[in-house]
């Protein structure tokens, strides 16, 4: 056992960075969903941006003020385009799901497009800021200690929209919005408002996440398809709205996915739509989901 | 305070309200009657904005509130207790409070000390979820929630569905105390025996339009009224 544990330590805490950067990524991503019934297929685009955000400002050379600079700029972009996109799905109401999901899809197509004709179709990679860019030994292997450092950054921020969430006034509200927004809107409250808050901070994660992740992924034009369909498979494991759920669905997805690499490397394409199968077939609303999901 | 006239609404395929005319006096409790499908809950939903009305017209006070948002509907002064309840299962009876109370903070009485002097049941399960709750409770949560936000009209849908009849005598005073504080009903129900303690007047619906209208004294003594309306003796 010990054994094991130590051939596959560099696996397992590869598993938890992974699952850290799709924690950040999906709890957006849950939340809209959850929320307010948007299901923002752009989530993935927003992504792509964020790399090619730390992209344009790392090329020359990675600085730790180049760095910060990419994930604050992320973030505020991130709030434009999801405040935007949430005005954009408004007129769309009160049209069934998937005319809003259409929606942004379109957007997902042209965000990629453009990115596509202003930075070409390359492959890139960027390292991580100067003294995460070493590797550690661990285990019987070594890891890269920007990858350690995202597991922090996760925790840390797992913890943030945990407490925001469940313990504070706003937090109330998303909650009383993911089980029941016609009544959060009985109430007085504007929902467009919230609507336009929620998808702007989830979309803000998205490119935030784009700029964590990309010393990890590197910078690639098809990187927004793979991060939205794992995101997608985080939020349908963890359930609609959750952030307990999106947390454990992305842990859970990390391991799979780099224990399933290592282990079974055969079947690791094959082995994450396994673990989807089987919590689907268990539990159909998620781990975590609402009994009842908003229509 | 609430003029209705000519309203019609329903869903995609079915209008309900084949044009509802109804006018509420400041401080009254209308009682609600009907069978079952004859639209007292279309009708609620449409005054709260919750169903899009298709004809007619809705004035509180005389601002016109046809076809708005449900929160500005709510901001205007209406609020709802609706069927099923609706409380928000994963928050607790202290969120639900503070939620509501923060809408409606200085526009009236209501506070949350206040509301739990009316429904003190809700002090002792302040930490608990709403999922948590009996019915009887989430039901005072329900009213409690409404009333918080200090309306000048509470619309409630069938407050005494499935509880208790102790229960019901609790939710029974407790409409009787809103409206010691000058708070306008309607109240839609099915227990003949609550609707007869509460309301001042009892109208009665059917086929999507009121039908019929009276003190509720007077709807007490005449009972074919009641035997023809409502199937009941």
């Amino acid at each position: 056992m010990a054994d094991w544990f130590s051939e596959n330590l560099v696996s397992i805490l590869n598993g938890f960075a992974i699952g850290s950067l799709l924690f950040i990524l999906a709890v957006g991503l849950s939340i809209v969903f959850g929320m307010m019934g948007v299901l923002n297929l752009a989530h993935g685009a927003f992504y792509l941006v964020g790399t090619y955000l730390a992209y344009s400002l790392l090329d020359d050379g990675v600085t730790w003020g180049g760095f910060l600079g990419a994930l604050a700029l992320a973030a505020v972009f991130g709030l434009v385009a999801g405040g935007a996109l949430s005005v954009m799905t408004e007129p769309l109401a009160k049209r069934p799901i998937l005319d809003q999901a259409l929606l942004t899809l379109g957007v997902s197509l042209i965000v990629a497009e453009v990115l596509s004709i202003i930075y070409g179709n390359d492959v890139y990679s960027v390292a991580p800021p100067p003294g995460l860019d070493d590797r550690v030994d661990v285990g019987d292997g070594s890891l890269p200690v920007y990858r350690l450092a995202l597991i922090g950054i996760g925790l840390v921020l797992a913890l943030i929209v945990y407490l925001v969430v469940e313990k504070t006034s706003v937090g109330a509200l998303v909650r009383a919005s993911v089980a029941d927004r016609e009544m959060v809107s009985a109430m007085g409250i504007d929902n467009r408002k919230v609507k336009v808050a929620v998808l702007g901070i989830g979309s803000a994660l998205a490119m935030v996440a784009g700029v964590l992740g990309t010393p990890v992924y590197g910078v690639d034009p098809g990187l927004d398809e793979s991060v939205l369909l794992l995101a997608l498979i985080v939020v349908v494991i963890g359930g609609l709205g959750s952030v307990k759920g999106a947390l454990i669905g992305a842990l859970v997805i990390g391991q799979v996915d780099s224990l399933g690499r290592a282990l079974l490397p055969e079947l690791a394409s094959f082995i994450l739509f396994g673990a989807l199968a089987v919590v689907l077939i268990v539990r159909p609303r998620g781990l975590f989901g609402p009994r009842k999901v908003a229509s | 305070m609430l003029e209705v006239s000519g309203l019609q609404s329903g869903y995609k395929r079915s209008t309900v309200l084949q044009g509802v005319d109804l006018h509420l006096e400041s401080g009254g409790v209308l009682g609600l009657l009907g069978r079952n499908g004859v639209g007292k809950s279309t009708l609620i939903n449409t005054l709260m904005g919750l169903v899009t009305p298709s004809a007619g017209r809705v004035t509180l006070d005389g601002r016109d509130l046809t076809g708005k948002r449900p929160d500005v509907i709510a901001r205007a002064g209406v609020a709802l207790v609706p069927q099923g309840r609706r409380t928000w299962a994963p928050l607790t009876v202290t969120e639900h409070l503070d939620l509501a109370a923060r809408r409606g903070k200085g526009k009236g009485p209501w506070d949350i000390a206040r509301v739990i002097d009316l429904l003190p049941r809700l002090g002792e399960r302040r930490k608990h979820e709403a999922g948590q709750l009996s019915g009887g409770e989430q039901q005072m949560l329900a009213i409690g929630r409404a009333l918080l936000t200090n309306p000048r009209l509470v619309l409630m849908d069938e407050p005494s569905d499935g509880l208790a009849p102790a229960v019901v005598d609790l939710i029974g005073e407790a409409i009787g105390g809103m409206k010691a504080e000058g708070v306008t009903l309607l109240v839609v129900e099915q227990d003949l025996h609550l609707a007869f303690a509460v309301a001042d007047e009892i109208a009665v619906m059917d086929k999507g339009r009121i039908v019929h209208r009276s003190p509720t004294m007077e709807f007490r003594r005449d009972s074919s009224v009641a035997h023809a309306l409502l199937g009941v003796a």
